[in-house]
């Protein structure tokens, strides 16, 4: 079941949380939602999931669209919310079985559905505390229990790793990973390691507009237009160095590396290399050039030239 | 209704597990006991076989501690989010609602069941009209119904259970005891309003053992008012 948004909008009072978005996640397919904070994320996740009415356009998931088939898309959805919100004096067991009731799991098949979640969420232990006594970590697993019990052919997750351990995150990616070759899964993060880690596709939404749309490479190899080298010059001024660096002509940026001296950042001018104009530089001064390693941006870099203005 | 009776289930199993269920049940007992048997006009002074002071206090014991159920019915589902969670689930606001509203009915209804003991051993005193009791209860479910109503509404104006608290009560006394009272400083058509408004003319002609049309549009008609405005609330939530 495909999820396609089509020129969805969304005002809070005069405020414009998403402007005129239009995007679609085809079934077998995993892909991670990369904003800041505020960008719209949740937003449009809210909707999607029928919580929220758009100001205007349409969702649809599957054939169903929200507008008049909300409870179609509800029983065929399984979501995580913001903040994983949970009935605190309630036990695990007992939740997970209010929420297989809602869902309408056959009431012979509701306790072995259960016990199956607790062992996929790793809940084994803890599942007749209350929620309220769970630690944040544990609490997200039953936050992902509850999305998935009812075996759902779609998944909206926001942040679904959001104070877990480095383990469970690992544990958690390959789950969803599992459940993504025939499922339809929509995630937002913070962390951009682990979309790229999990996603098939990224969507990287700003002040409600979509930014760019691709598979991990095919953003990075967007936003590198340009060359970037690093560099070590040594024997010479640093602040001389940056000077010289700034002025040539193929060059767009210089930097200096964190903590070191002598060591730079160059981005060259699209469509241009500046290797040789460096080389040509060091020899011209006498400095004595050690290295000179050409790198790709990372999703961060991406993330932060998408993101920033 | 299998979804509204899960909803139901769920807030009995709320109230019981945070000992709420059990403080409604010792309070209410505990002061429609003292002052049915113990103490004031109670039933020896009284010196008749009828449950009359009962329901009269009874009247009041629920009009304050219904709010204190209600209040948190849906001002926390939305202070904790888990509103959203209830929501996107296959379920209408409806049934949520309805759910919501038998839950709480249920538990009055389960207090007044545990004074039953009252009936009978008045009934082994002396003769007593069985019918009056019987519609004397059904008052007390129906006045029940009003105020869970009205305390739905209450606790779905904001995430603060307190304000849910506290405007429960400010409407339920208008209907409990305001509207009586001006009632009685007017004559003619206002004054044929404001009685007809107030709780307290209604109530007292079905505890006498009168089930008359007119009481029963007057219940359900601001039970039904209640859980409009309240799904109006919860609908406004989403846009």
């Amino acid at each position: 079941m495909d999820i396609i948004v089509e020129n969805f909008s969304k005002n809070y009072g005069p405020q414009r949380a998403v402007d005129n978005i239009s995007f679609t996640v085809r079934t077998g397919e995993i892909v991670g939602f990369l904003g800041p904070n505020g960008a719209g994320k949740t937003t449009t996740m809210k909707a999607i999931t029928t919580f929220l009415e758009p100001t205007s356009g349409n969702i649809r998931v599957g054939h169903f669209s929200i507008f008049n088939q909300g409870e179609e898309i509800r029983k065929v959805i399984g979501y995580l919310p913001e903040n994983n919100p949970l009935y605190t004096d309630m036990t695990v067991i007992d939740y997970l079985e209010f929420i297989a009731r809602l869902h309408s799991i056959p009431k012979e098949h509701i306790f072995q559905r259960i016990l199956e979640m607790v062992a996929i969420c790793g809940l084994e232990g803890e599942k007749h505390k209350k929620i309220g006594e769970l630690s944040k970590g544990y609490r997200q697993r039953v936050g992902l229990a509850q999305a998935l019990i009812h075996d759902p052919q779609v998944l909206v997750l926001d942040e679904p790793t959001s104070g877990l351990d480095p383990n469970q995150i690992i544990e958690i990616r390959d789950l969803i990973r599992r459940i993504g070759k025939e499922k339809t899964v929509l995630l937002s993060s913070h962390i951009l390691a682990e979309v790229e880690a999990t996603c098939d596709r990224i969507l990287i939404i700003d002040k409600g507009k979509i930014v760019a749309d691709g598979t991990t490479d095919e953003l990075r190899r967007r936003s590198q237009g340009s060359e970037m080298v690093k560099v070590t010059i040594e024997d010479a001024e640093p602040n001389e160095v940056y000077q010289a660096l700034s002025e040539l002509e193929t060059v767009e940026t210089v930097s200096f590396r964190t903590g070191m001296d002598n060591g730079f950042e160059v981005q060259s001018k699209a469509e241009m290399s500046s290797k040789r104009d460096i080389f040509l530089l060091c020899k011209g001064k006498g400095w004595i050039l050690t290295e000179m390693t050409p790198f790709t941006a990372s999703l961060e870099d991406v993330f932060r030239e998408l993101t920033t203005h | 209704m299998d979804k509204i009776l899960i909803i139901t289930r769920k807030e009995l199993k709320q109230f019981f597990d945070s000992l709420m269920a059990y403080i409604l049940l010792v309070g209410f007992l505990g002061f429609s006991g003292f002052f049915t048997w113990l103490f004031g006009s109670d039933i020896f002074l009284v010196g008749q076989a009828s449950l009359q002071t009962f329901f009269a206090i009874a009247f009041w014991t629920l009009f304050f501690f219904i709010p204190s159920l209600t209040m948190r019915m849906i001002a926390e589902e939305r202070k904790s989010g888990t509103i959203e969670t209830l929501l996107t689930k296959p379920i209408s606001d409806w049934q949520v609602i309805i759910g919501k509203f038998l839950g709480t009915l249920v538990l009055v209804c389960i207090a007044l069941v545990l004074t039953l003991p009252y009936y009978f051993t008045i009934s082994s005193i002396g003769k007593i009209d069985h019918g009056s009791v019987i519609s004397g209860y059904l008052g007390l479910i129906l006045m029940s119904g009003v105020y869970i109503s009205i305390g739905l509404y209450a606790s779905s104006i904001s995430c603060n259970q307190i304000v849910g608290f506290l405007l429960a009560l400010l409407i339920g006394m208008f209907f409990h005891i305001i509207f009586d009272v001006i009632s009685t400083g007017f004559t003619g058509l206002p004054g044929e309003v404001f009685s007809y408004l107030s709780m307290a003319t209604h109530f007292e002609s079905i505890s006498r053992g009168v089930i008359d049309s007119k009481d029963l549009i007057y219940f359900f008609s601001l039970i039904v008012l209640g859980l409009v405005l309240t799904h109006r609330n919860l609908a406004r939530s989403r846009s």
